[in-house]
């Protein structure tokens, strides 16, 4: 069993409308070093596979079918060891 | 006379105001069908309401476009056969490749529900062969995610195959920064595929049907489907 972990994201060239109003809370709260705020998903999956590259394979296609709309998001595969 | 199918998710809550719309103002004969389903025997013309389809898990649409109905509604459209996705509709539409593009949520975040006024763009299609073009409707939207996203080279080329079909316009049909409340790019409230027999629209032509309620300008592009139909 692969536990992955996936993160999606908004692509860079659109506009993360609810991370722009997270920052905007956090300069209200006085960090003002925040200079950027991003807002995407997090999702866990377990999969059942022989081997690492069976599973990252499984994992891709989850991604590209359903778990991100490569229109407008990109997502990052990891997994736990 | 056209028979309307009207698709029933778990979560869609405009199926009724379309089959009223369809059956009860335009005297249409107009059949409920679930998600379940996959007959579409007998079915000319297919409308996918709005709502929140599946509770809009994951993205809007995202879900609802595996749903064993809409593998037929692909086939129906592939065919040519028309179809009209409104509001939640548009989205699933959207992520079932029907139509290109994406939503975002609107660009304040907000939800917003109120009438706003629609230009129609061309006559070069089934749906709206029958309006004049730079004609202005008075329609509801209810939406939180109608921010209609397209990279460059798919706008240029939504623009270059007139599928734009409708765009967000003050009363008197500017494109004023305002009327594009919800931010979508080019303005866009409607567009068409390239079969030019699928359209996905935010706004609800079908709650803009009697005039007690508001508007009834829904009730002109419905009118210009009817027409198609017949002749068609």
């Amino acid at each position: 069993m692969y536990k992955a972990k996936v993160n999606v994201t908004l692509r860079p060239s659109i506009l993360d409308p609810k991370g722009k109003a997270a920052h905007h809370a956090l300069q209200n709260l006085g960090l003002n070093d925040v200079q950027q705020v991003r807002i995407g998903k997090f999702i866990e999956l377990d999969v059942n596979a022989d081997s690492k590259e069976a599973a990252t394979k499984v994992v891709e296609s989850a991604c590209a079918q359903l778990l991100a709309n490569e229109v407008m998001e990109d997502y990052e595969i990891s997994f736990e060891d | 006379m056209a028979t309307f199918g009207v698709i029933v998710f778990p979560g869609s809550n405009c199926d009724h105001d379309a089959y009223h719309a369809m059956k009860h103002i335009m005297n249409c004969d107009v059949k409920f069908l679930w998600h379940k389903d996959t007959d579409l025997s007998g079915i000319d013309f297919l409308i996918v309401p709005g709502g929140f389809s599946y509770g809009d898990y994951l993205r809007s649409g995202a879900i609802a476009r595996f749903s064993p109905i809409m593998q037929e509604v692909v086939k129906f459209a592939e065919k040519g056969g028309p179809v009209l996705g409104i509001c939640n509709g548009f989205q699933i539409l959207l992520e079932a490749g029907l139509i290109p593009g994406a939503m975002m949520h609107n660009q304040d975040l907000r939800f917003v529900c109120k009438n706003v006024f629609i230009r129609c763009e061309t006559t070069d299609s089934l749906f709206t062969n029958s309006l004049t073009k730079g004609q202005v409707f008075d329609i509801p939207v209810s939406h939180g995610e109608g921010n209609y996203h397209i990279n460059e080279s798919g706008l240029k080329s939504l623009q270059d195959q007139d599928q734009i079909l409708f765009r967000y316009s003050d009363a008197d049909g500017n494109l004023t920064e305002e009327s594009n409340f919800n931010g979508s790019i080019d303005h866009i409230a409607g567009i068409t595929n390239d079969g030019r027999n699928v359209l996905g629209m935010m706004p609800h032509p079908e709650r803009a049907m009697e005039k007690l309620l508001g508007s009834d300008d829904g009730k002109i592009i419905f009118d210009s489907i009817l027409n198609s139909l017949s002749v068609a």
